[in-house]
């Protein structure tokens, strides 16, 4: 038994499969980059995996499910909503509380965030946005991580950076990813997905750039 | 041309249209009901009044009366304390408003025009400040359900898939749809306030200390030194609410509203349940000792002379003066909005164009409609102009502000062509959207114009409290209560045909 699998998992939306009879099985501490163009199915994958390993991971999904009104203090406290009584939570909410200030600036700092720390989110730029959403899952503690592009708007000199935070800071990582070099530097397995079917699925060692190159050509 | 090109040429015309087909439809339906009601000026000479008028509207006389300045923080007083208990029984509603007995008891409530709930509670509490927040309080509570469990719908559900599997649902509901719906929570109940202003101005009319009163008193006595005085420090009031309301003062003005409103009047419990428990009884089931046939007889005469005598022909008259004042309101809307567009007018012109839809939507449609009343004599007349300039002025200013954001080509048309081509079917959705949005809203102003005499539901409740026959007035408040929410259900029908929506945040 995997310590994460998916069996012959097919998903259908309007009567298009955009995953096909899919199976994958995931070992812990495996830090995996999903690869393929746009529409292969990597997003439905990773929701996939997600919902069903809900109580112990985190999640930056597409859209980043930030709250635009909160700051991204909060919204990274978010994180821990579950860790907390509900009567805490509201205090939070109104008054920041030193000690969750002193664990959340750390993260935020580390992200480049940090002097953004009390504005609301739609003063933030997308790549700062994202962050804050890494930041979130961070701030979670989770043993597993999914990201679906989760520094694609991020710049290039920093993307290794929150790279670098997302794998420190979980065992277990699955990421989609259209940064083919930034895959391979920072995974340990390359999932390479096209039109809903693993067509690819190998350790990184040895893997190069242009080996990859078969799942973008239609 | 070709058969088939005329036929393609029609259906563009009309026939694939329904939102053109729709506003003819209701076009003609206005023209066919006005028909039949009563549109005369009675007035031997209306310029005579109209001089005195003007007269007075340029010769403003704020020493008047001693009580301008008590009656005005009296209107803000009950406004705030109103506004802010409709609040605090709406919010907890609004949380509740998936159940269809919580929607269906807050579209009742709201339902009830705020002159006819002060009239229930003057009758158990007499001219007491409690009868005057209440009149404001119910009605908003329903309102404000109804609005900010629509905000909270649409806040945006995206960040619930990042919450940690867990949290409480309160958790949930603080850090991710309060945050969204907060800033939209806090522009409604401003708008709310301000409406809550006008309710308060016009319980003055059936007593309470608001500037209503001297209003009345002045109207009737043809003082309008002192109409125009008591008008301008109100236009001054609302225009200015951004500059004086504030989130942290809010708590120091409900403090200073209590500390300030005149407690008079006692409140007996007997009052109450002599009311509840006897006066608004049918008048046969109140004087029988027994229930038999003869008091099943007499209920059915007493429940046929209110249908046929008041009902039916109160009935008949709400509707003509609704459809009419709505297809009013918006030939008005459509003539108004351009004043206040940066896209027809530059700023000096828009100053203009906002004084005068702020002043239009500031005057509370009952002080418009005596004004009209006094000017041509009673009939359907006063009320529909009256009706179509305040929700015209209302409408207009929405419609001005929406076309903010519309991006036009360099090489737009202008004038007309650019008012018809470009501006006005972008415009229509949003405007027809609104506009049915406010048909329930007419509706009910319609049904109180009939306190001025106009002979709609409203004038038939008024002369039952007059009559002290309080059984009548509460059948009459219930029947009229049902036609609004009828025409609620309508509205929204209609606009779920055309597939209009409003945000619900804005009227």
């Amino acid at each position: 038994m995997s310590f994460m699998e998916l069996r012959n998992a097919t998903v259908q939306y309007n009567g298009t499969s955009v995953l096909k009879d899919f199976s994958i099985q995931i070992e812990q501490g495996e830090k995996i980059a999903l690869v393929g163009q746009s529409g292969a199915g990597k997003s439905t994958l990773l929701n996939l995996l997600y919902q069903k390993y809900k109580g112990d991971a985190s999640l930056v999904p597409q859209d980043l499910g930030l709250v635009r009104a909160l700051s991204v203090f909060h919204n990274v406290y978010i994180g821990q909503l579950d860790k907390r009584p509900t009567w805490y939570n509201i205090i939070n909410l109104i008054k920041p509380q030193k000690k969750e200030i002193e664990t959340i600036m750390p993260i935020v700092e580390q992200l480049g965030i940090k002097d953004k720390a009390f504005e609301p989110i739609r003063e933030l730029s997308g790549g700062q946005q994202q962050r804050v959403a890494v930041a979130r899952a961070i701030f979670q503690h989770s043993k597993i991580f999914f990201g679906d592009e989760p520094v694609s708007a991020v710049d290039e000199h920093r993307s290794q950076t929150v790279m670098e935070a997302i794998i420190n800071n979980h065992q277990t990582v699955v990421l989609s990813m259209h940064d083919v070099s930034l895959a391979l530097k920072n995974s340990t397995r390359i999932v390479g997905l096209k039109e809903g079917q693993k067509i690819m699925d190998e350790p990184v060692k040895g893997i190069k750039a242009k080996d990859l190159d078969d799942l973008y050509k239609n | 041309m070709t058969t088939s090109t005329k036929i393609r040429a029609f259906k563009i015309g009309l026939g694939q249209r329904p939102l053109l087909r729709s506003s003819i439809i209701f076009l003609l339906i206005a023209i066919v009901l006005g028909a039949f009601g009563d549109f005369e000026v009675t007035t031997l000479d209306p310029w005579i009044e109209i001089k005195r008028m003007v007269f007075g509207a340029i010769t403003p006389d704020f020493t008047a009366t001693e009580d301008l300045w008590s009656s005005l923080v009296n209107t803000v007083a009950f406004a705030i304390l109103g506004v802010v208990l409709g609040n605090i029984l709406g919010f907890p509603l609004a949380l509740a408003f998936k159940f269809r007995s919580i929607r269906v008891f807050c579209a009742f409530i709201r339902s009830v025009h705020e002159l006819f709930w002060a009239l229930i509670f003057l009758q158990v509490f007499g001219l007491a400040p409690l009868t005057g927040i209440l009149a404001i309080a119910i009605p908003y509570s329903g309102i404000f359900a109804k609005v900010y469990s629509e905000i909270l719908d649409e806040s945006d559900p995206s960040p619930l898939q990042a919450v940690p599997n867990g949290t409480s649902a309160a958790s949930t509901f603080m850090f991710v749809r309060m945050p969204d719906a907060w800033a939209h929570f806090k522009t409604y109940a401003l708008y709310r306030l301000e409406c809550g202003l006008r309710s308060s101005a016009i319980l003055g009319f059936i007593g309470l200390p608001t500037i209503g009163f001297h209003l009345e008193s002045a109207f009737s006595q043809g003082k309008y030194s002192e109409v125009a005085a008591l008008l301008i420090i109100f236009y001054v009031v609302i225009a200015t609410i951004r500059k004086w309301i504030y989130a942290k003062l809010i708590p120091l003005y409900i403090l200073l509203a209590i500390a300030l409103i005149p407690w008079a009047g006692e409140l007996t419990t007997g009052n109450l349940i002599r009311f509840f428990s006897h006066d608004v009884l049918p008048y046969p089931l109140r004087i029988t000792e027994s229930y038999n046939m003869e008091t099943f007889a007499l209920l059915t005469s007493w429940l046929t002379t209110i249908w046929n005598e008041q009902a039916i022909p109160g009935l008949i008259n709400t509707i003509i003066l609704t459809q009419v004042a709505l297809v009013g309101s918006a030939v008005l809307t459509l003539m108004l909005f351009p004043l206040v567009s940066s896209k027809f007018f530059g700023v000096t012109g828009r100053t203009g164009g906002h004084i005068f839809l702020v002043i239009l939507r500031s005057t509370p449609e009952y002080v418009l409609a005596l004004i009209f009343l006094l000017l041509w004599g009673p009939s359907m007349l006063p009320a529909v102009v009256a009706l179509a300039l305040h929700n015209g002025a209302i409408i207009g200013h929405l419609m001005g502000h929406y076309t903010e954001d519309m991006n036009l080509r360099p090489d737009k048309p202008r004038g007309l062509n650019l008012y018809f081509y470009d501006i006005l079917p972008r415009l229509y959705p949003q405007f027809l959207a609104f506009l049915f949005y406010r048909w329930e809203v007419i509706m009910r102003e319609t049904a109180i114009l009939g306190i001025l005499g106009i002979a709609t539901l409203g004038f038939y409740i008024d002369s039952a409290f007059a009559d002290l026959r309080f059984d009548r007035a509460l059948f009459l408040i219930i029947f009229t209560a049902g036609l609004n929410m009828c025409i609620d259900s309508l509205s929204r029908f209609i606009r779920g045909r055309l597939q209009l929506r409003t945000t619900a945040d804005i009227i």
